[in-house]
């Protein structure tokens, strides 16, 4: 099964990926900024995050919000999102409303900084300091990624700090910041853009280049600091987090290969082998058989520079003590390292990230954005049809050879939460019931 | 400079919901089939009418630990094996229960769809419901509850049900079961349960993808053979309103830095013939981004990070609710604004461009929720669950498209209750309670969580 591909690259410098599909008369318009938190100044923490909400906030012929409400009306779908390496736009429509869905993205890419106001800058970060109440404050383990970041990269390292950023951060971010984050990362050669279903290729070549052919090009993007790191962190990290949570959850983080690179792939199964479904070693040992926890799992972060992450995942039972649910996720770890997966284990794996593979092909919407994610980090889209056989190339001896360089008791981090003990008080509640 | 010319739209090209076939095959057993060849994939969507709304008072709870321990161990195969199995497969099978119907779900590449579906059928038509993994699976469950007391949303809307209905409906009690009911289940209810319900007369199977009608058919009949005779019993729900005037409920959360926050009354069954015109009208409401609640709570006033408000659509008659979440210092005036936006649009016509926005929309976007197997099998199960014609997807759009202005202010006049409003908000009252108690929603009671 092979998905077709076709590049170009416009003179500005925007690189297209265009696959076909006319199984039903919809089409998907994806665009990858190559820009994330990563790219943030110190004492600028989420402004990329922020930077998407402004993105929806109009452009010099598109309305606040008209973004929103004509893609809704063609009867489409979209959004956007936030990743430490990246920015992401996507909207799927009926076919017959490519070229507006083409136009609203070349608008805000070509001139969006006439449409900003102070107003709608100071409105979207009231909308994104809720989304941080909601999303992290307010949630149980919602400060895991933040945390994590916090724990397994150095201080000067771009993944350190907080994705969504600080309440302190976000207010202190100017529209002179919008022009230059603007005028540095969002231009034509700094993006890539994916078309996916149901389009004439020469019309969507025709539309591209009307629409997104006159926006300039942009003056380059800064270079990062450096991002590479040694494969392990040479030492025993672990923090513990009391919070306002129910069970104790513990996240054990090991450096691993990078997004795409022949080791990523042994990583990526051996976190299946892991924690991918009930099958999975944590599963069939922690929750299944030993009962100490109430859920396990295993995932990758998919970070293409400098260093991923590969994080197993355990939320203890509720009658478990604190320090069993660490000793018995260590001993399956040292187990894991000891005695490494078997070809069973590793088919198992196989089998499943494949039949996932096609399932998300499925959809137009995810098809173009991975089409833009290889488009973005390694200019080569096809390798959307490369995947199943570079999981296949996957075996037990290389999957072992990563566990034996990566598992082991000097690459692991350990973010542990503990329940905060806050039993409300009948006297606390009474006061704040007042004198009902 | 980029063109400033907005484009037209070109002709749309024609859609079809995937034709499908339904047959009862000499068991009683329900077959639907949708053959689709886009790619090599395929789901088999087993749905049982041994949903949680025939819970036996008490054991709240049982049809959601029947659909999970049903995968739990067969003739010869324990829990782990048959998990290993379909999982070498690429495949793993998913079951539960919501309200309406227990469910059972692989999706699987095409060439080994034969060999899944005959695990399937192995898997589940001899289970033994092993004491040790009811016992686990009811543990879990337990653990789960137990969560909900520090996760906001979920508890939220557990107290909104609570506080909706009245308290002998099964709408009342949470959809898996309560702390209480579940830890009084035992193997011997799950047993019954599934005794009573699953029944080849009581059970659909959807096969949707890369698989014709002919060779489905061979599959599922083989497959489901076990699979008793006859049919599940009918069971009576009770949707009654807790309360016919306002009232207000602060679960306390010290500290908490937003309130979760649901206003709604009892709303309407599946089944209702104003199904379209009150969609498009929760559509213009709270349905959209473009609503009215998102754009004046997020856009206008930045209360949120989003506001909307949806019916929960089942057989019985589910909640209308307006679900929000917003920093506690502006609760009293985000509830303000949600209660304004409910009268408005029982006051007065939505404008045409309101109207045409709801309408495009949901006419647009019907092909795009149809993309993969499993999304047209749910379609094709939903039409079963609900007894809805089998021209309701060809029809649905000419049916949205249907609705006027006029419509949609009748329905809003006859389905919203502002009178009935009843409101859950989870946060914290000392910084809440006097401002929210001056909106004449009713006089807080507050609660612990």
């Amino acid at each position: 099964m092979r998905i077709p591909v076709e590049t170009f690259v416009l003179d500005n410098g925007l690189f297209v990926t265009l696959s076909e599909d006319h199984t039903a008369p919809i089409v998907a318009v994806n665009l990858w900024y190559h820009v994330g938190s990563a790219n943030e100044k110190t004492g600028r923490t989420g402004f990329a995050h922020l930077f998407e909400h402004m993105l929806f906030q109009g452009s010099a012929h598109v309305g606040s919000n008209e973004h929103f409400e004509l893609i809704q009306r063609a009867g489409g779908t979209l959004n956007g999102s936030t990743w430490l390496e990246r920015t992401n736009y996507f909207e799927t429509v009926p076919s017959n409303e490519l070229a507006l869905a083409l136009w609203l993205e070349a608008d805000r890419m070509g001139e969006l900084l006439p449409a900003m106001t102070q107003e709608k800058l100071d409105t979207q970060r009231d909308v994104v300091k809720n989304e941080r109440r909601w999303a992290v404050d307010n949630q149980p383990y919602g400060t895991m990624l933040e945390k994590l970041q916090e724990l397994v990269f150095p201080p000067s390292h771009p993944f350190h700090h907080s994705l969504i950023g600080s309440m302190e951060d976000l207010s202190a971010s100017s529209l002179d910041d919008i022009a230059q984050f603007f005028s540095t990362y969002y231009s034509p050669d700094n993006a890539v853009l994916s078309i996916a279903g149901d389009f004439d290729p020469r019309e969507a070549r025709r539309l591209v280049d009307e629409y997104f052919g006159p926006i300039s090009r942009g003056a380059g993007r800064p270079p990062l600091p450096t991002m590479t790191l040694p494969p392990v962190f040479g030492r025993r990290l672990r923090e513990v987090v009391y919070d306002n949570v129910s069970l104790p959850r513990l996240f054990v983080a090991f450096r691993s290969p990078v997004f795409g690179a022949d080791a990523y792939y042994d990583a990526s199964v051996a976190g299946a082998v892991l924690g991918m479904r009930k099958g999975s070693r944590l599963q069939r040992s922690l929750v299944r058989d030993r009962q100490i926890a109430a859920d396990a799992g295993a995932f990758t972060f998919d970070l293409a520079k400098g260093t991923d992450l590969l994080v197993v995942d355990v939320t203890a039972r509720p009658e478990i003590p604190v320090p069993q649910l660490e000793e018995e996720v260590e001993q399956e770890i040292d187990l894991f390292y000891r005695d490494g997966v078997t070809t069973t284990e590793v088919s198992r794996a196989i089998a499943l990230i494949e039949t996932d593979l096609v399932t998300s092909l499925q959809s137009a919407g995810e098809k173009a954005d991975r089409l833009s994610m290889f488009a973005t980090f390694f200019r080569r889209p096809e390798l959307i049809n490369e995947q199943v056989d570079r999981y296949h190339a996957v075996s037990a001896d290389t999957v072992n050879a990563l566990i034996a360089k990566r598992f082991g008791e000097d690459n692991r981090a350990s973010l542990l939460y503990v329940p905060r003990d806050e039993v409300e008080s009948e006297a606390a509640l009474a006061v704040a019931a007042g004198a009902v | 400079m980029v063109a400033t010319l907005r484009p037209v739209a070109g002709p749309p090209r024609r859609y079809r919901f995937p034709e499908f076939h339904q047959e009862v095959l000499p068991s009683g057993l329900r077959l639907v089939t949708a053959p689709v060849t886009k790619l090599p994939i395929a789901t088999v969507l087993v749905i049982v009418d041994a949903g949680s709304v025939n819970d036996p008072q008490g054991k709240e709870g049982v049809a959601a630990l029947t659909a999970g321990a049903l995968l739990e161990g067969g003739e010869g195969m324990d829990g782990a094996a048959i998990a290993e199995r379909f999982e070498q497969l690429g495949t793993s099978v998913e079951s539960g229960a919501d309200w309406d119907s227990a469910f059972i779900k692989i999706t699987t590449l095409a060439d080994r769809l034969d060999a899944a579906t005959t695990l399937l059928g192995e898997t589940i038509s001899t289970p033994v419901f092993p004491e040790r993994e009811v016992e686990r699976l009811r543990a879990e469950r337990l653990a789960e509850i137990l969560q909900l007391e520090t996760e906001p949303r979920g508890l939220a809307d557990e107290k909104f049900s609570e506080f909706l209905y009245s308290p002998d409906s099964r709408y009342s009690r949470p959809e898996e079961g309560s702390s209480k009911s579940v830890g009084g289940l035992t193997r011997t209810d799950v047993e019954d349960f599934y005794a009573a319900r699953y029944r080849a007369g009581a059970t659909t199977v959807v096969v949707a993808g890369d698989v014709s009608t002919d060779r489905a058919r061979d599959l599922v009949a083989h497959a489901f053979e076990g699979w008793h005779p006859g049919s599940a019993p009918g069971s009576s729900l009770v949707t009654t309103p807790r309360s016919l005037s306002r009232s207000l409920h602060i679960v306390n959360k010290i500290d908490a830095p937003q309130s979760e926050v649901r206003v709604g009354h009892v709303g309407l069954a599946r089944k209702n013939p104003d199904f379209f015109p009150v969609l498009v009208m929760n559509a213009v409401l709270g349905g959209l981004f473009g609503s009215r609640i998102n754009l004046n709570l997020r856009e206008a006033h930045g209360y949120t990070y989003g506001a909307s408000s949806y019916f929960d659509w089942r057989r019985g008659k589910g909640p209308f609710v307006v679900s929000t979440a917003v920093q506690s210092e502006v609760t009293a005036p985000a509830l303000r604004e949600i209660l304004h936006e409910v009268d408005r649009i029982r006051g007065e016509r939505i404008t045409d461009s309101e109207l045409s926005l709801a309408r495009d929309y949901l006419e647009g976007v019907f092909p795009i929720r149809y993309e993969t197997t499993a999304a047209i099998a749910s379609a094709l199960a939903t039409l079963v669950v609900y007894d809805l014609p089998d021209d309701y997807y060809e029809s649905y759009r000419r049916n949205v498209h249907a609705v006027s202005a006029e419509d949609v202010l009748r329905a809003a006049q006859q389905h919203l209750h502002p009178d009935q409003l009843q409101t859950v908000v989870v946060g914290d009252a000392r910084v809440i309670r006097q401002t929210v108690g001056d909106l004449l929603l009713g006089n807080p009671l507050v609660h612990s969580a």
